[in-house]
């Protein structure tokens, strides 16, 4: 095992199916001669060349509708969104063709691409720029979505995400890229669409995933102070949603909290909570839980932002409320 | 030209360099988050825009808004006490760097996706048209942002609307770390009005008075009803993009080579060389300038944060119950 960075476990996943199918290529905005703007695809450029690492116009609807066509002639675009915030730039090409041209032209062939992006909030940047929005891609059939907490995961899923045949909305989180995580030597592939408890525990069960793992551990850290065991499903995808390790832990512990970064209303909380009402309404011996933002655009100023995202105590909290 | 019309374009000119150079400082003693991105090299363009603006001409530009905020007359003060998040700023501390905005001002912001606010514009333009108002738009935006699809839509609707708009493209060469010639077809900006029956020019972008003399005729030809024109200007930003940009994608001679046409010494010397005014003068300016800065700073530092409620406060207008 190597101890890396969510960034390098990144970075190493593209460099590796790079190398491995010459139809694989990267086009987005700077992510060639400047290297990516979190780093991730420093170096490719000058190793791999300008026909594979494309740097392309501030354009997000030409980059992803492009990616579809090229993806329709059998290669495997990994077609970057600077952030989710910009997918909103190509909210049609996302959900109105890569989701649905499968499907509407009777399968007759497959849309092998993946969108990469980063989101979520906490940086200062303002309403417009720390989005969550990942809830709105899960919402239609067609796309997989998926979004990583560990740097394990990442290499494996984007590996996996690379190599699928399905169009993959592939989310990654900005504070994350610094932390670090143990990653299997060698080549590995993690499966699309299956969550993972990555904590065991028997008293409660958190449902969460991406930069909000991070701060379900620390909860559950200090939950463990006081003696109270808790398991931590992370979902890794949210589409297709694996509700299996869910269920079974909710078996278990009977109470469960749901922690996302994104807005409550209508999001992966409500999802989640459905499900388990509708496939374990016999275990429920509390209340499901949602820990999210507040419903407000995200403030610049950093103590409002910090009041509007979910904080560990929050978890903390729904945790003994569900107790 | 009065002799106070030039000292005041000076003045501006001074202002502006003086508040991104503090604002620098304090974004590197992390007073200022998120994003800063900086309109040091630039003042000519903005300053020499609005100085001839009338106050019903309402003005909107994209992130990089400091210069503009400024010229339109928001207090250096509220520009930097948003620039700290602070309750005085401009946008409450809740923009931002990049969302700064006063109606008040006629100032329209501050836009932060690129592009969106062009038809944004186009539609301010609509509205002045509608209500027969005297009022012309003026529109800002980099070179890249004539790459996204929503320049094209909000040129084309402002010819065939005939709308009061006065398109200016700032083009400072690059767009984050892509020169023009890489990310746009035609490397002569204004070859994309002309592609839509919109008259245009390209103007020197380091000459403050240049800038002026052009933006006074065509706002009259605007305002007489001719429909929407077109300016290109030439410029260069001497900072990067934003705030730790690695600058890999251009050289230090290049810099060196703009940073001898400094719009602030280039008006400085055609002041003094003309006679208009002498050096003295424009000291005293740069030490009144020095003293406003100081205070404006003092002011945002010792302003207090946005009060919690403020995190819910503007969601909407009116009153209405979730939950
Ligand atoms: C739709 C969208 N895509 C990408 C970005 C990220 N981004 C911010 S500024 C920028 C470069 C813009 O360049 P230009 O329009 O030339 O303006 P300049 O920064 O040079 O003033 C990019 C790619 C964004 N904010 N919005
Ligand atoms: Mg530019």
């Amino acid at each position: 095992m190597a101890r890396i960075t969510m960034r390098e476990a990144i970075s190493q996943a593209l460099w590796e199916e790079m190398e491995h199918d010459p139809n694989v290529f990267i086009m987005g905005e700077e992510v060639g001669l400047w290297g990516g703007t979190y780093a991730v695809t420093k170096g490719f450029y000058d190793h791999f060349g300008a026909k594979r690492v494309r740097d392309t116009p501030i354009a997000e609807a030409a980059i992803i509708g492009s990616a579809i066509g090229a993806a329709l002639t059998g290669l495997r675009p990994i077609a970057e969104l600077m952030t989710i915030n910009f997918a909103f730039s190509a909210m049609d090409h996302i959900v109105n063709e890569a989701a649905k041209f499968r499907y509407m032209f009777g399968g007759q062939f497959t849309i092998p691409m993946v969108i990469r992006t980063v989101g979520g909030g906490g940086r200062q940047l303002g309403a417009t720029h720390s989005q969550t929005p990942d809830a709105v891609f899960a919402h239609f059939p067609g796309l997989i979505v998926v979004s990583p907490g560990t740097p394990e995961d990442a290499k494996g899923l984007l590996k996996s995400a690379i190599r699928s045949d399905d169009p993959v909305l592939f989310i990654e989180n900005a504070t994350l890229y610094q932390v670090r995580g143990e990653v299997p030597e060698g080549e590995y592939t993690i499966p699309l669409g299956k969550s993972k408890i990555q904590r065991p525990g028997k008293d409660v069960t958190i449902v969460t995933y991406s930069k909000m793992l991070e701060i379900s551990y620390k909860a559950a850290d200090q939950l463990a102070k006081s003696g109270i065991e808790a398991e931590i499903v992370d979902l890794r995808s949210l589409r297709p949603l694996d509700m299996q390790p869910v269920i079974e832990s909710f078996k278990k512990t009977n109470r469960a909290v749901i922690v996302e970064e994104g807005w409550k209303s209508y999001g992966v909380g409500s999802e989640v909570a459905t499900r388990i009402y509708e496939n374990a309404f016999d275990y429920v011996d509390a209340p499901v839980k949602r820990v999210a933002q507040k419903e407000v655009p995200l403030p610049y100023n950093q103590q409002l932002e910090q009041m509007a995202l979910p904080q560990v105590d929050d978890v903390i909290q729904a945790v003994k409320e569900v107790l | 030209m009065e002799k106070q019309e030039y000292l005041d374009l000076y003045y501006q000119m001074v202002l502006i360099r003086l508040v991104e150079e503090r604002a620098a400082q304090l974004y590197q003693q992390g007073k200022i988050g998120g994003f800063l991105h900086l309109y040091i090299g630039q003042e000519a363009v903005s300053t020499g825009l609005i100085s001839v603006r009338k106050p019903q001409d309402r003005i909107i530009t994209a992130y990089r808004d400091h210069g503009a905020a400024l010229n339109c007359g928001i207090p250096a003060k509220e520009v930097m006490a948003e620039l700290l998040g602070k309750a005085t700023g401009c946008s409450k501390g809740k923009g931002g760097s990049m969302h700064m905005l006063d109606v008040e001002k006629n100032f329209w912001g501050g836009h932060a996706i690129v592009g969106a606010h062009l038809p944004i514009a186009a539609g301010l333009a609509l509205g002045d048209l509608y209500q027969e108002n005297d009022s012309v738009t003026i529109c800002m935006f980099g070179d890249g942002a004539t790459n996204i699809g929503y320049f094209h839509e909000a040129l084309n609707l402002s010819k065939i609307w005939n709308l009061p708009i006065l398109w200016v493209c700032e083009n400072n060469q690059y767009g984050m770390g892509t020169a023009v010639e890489k990310a746009s077809a035609v490397s002569e900006i204004r070859q994309k009005a002309e592609g839509y029956g919109i008259p245009n020019r390209r103007v020197d972008g380091m000459n403050v008075l240049e800038v002026r003399k052009n933006a006074g005729e065509v706002i009259d030809k605007i305002r007489s009803g001719e429909g929407p024109f077109f300016l290109e200007i030439i410029t260069y930003r001497f900072r990067g993009h934003s705030m730790g940009d690695p600058e890999r994608y251009r050289q230090a001679d290049e810099i060196k080579k703009w940073q001898e046409n400094d719009p602030i010494g280039i008006l400085r010397n055609v002041l003094i060389g003309e006679k208009i005014v002498t050096e003295a003068e424009l000291d005293v300016i740069d030490a009144q300038v020095e003293d406003e800065v100081q205070a404006a700073v003092q002011f945002a530092e010792s302003s207090p944060d946005p009060e919690p409620e403020a995190l819910f406060e503007n969601v909407y207008a009116g009153e209405y119950t979730d939950g």
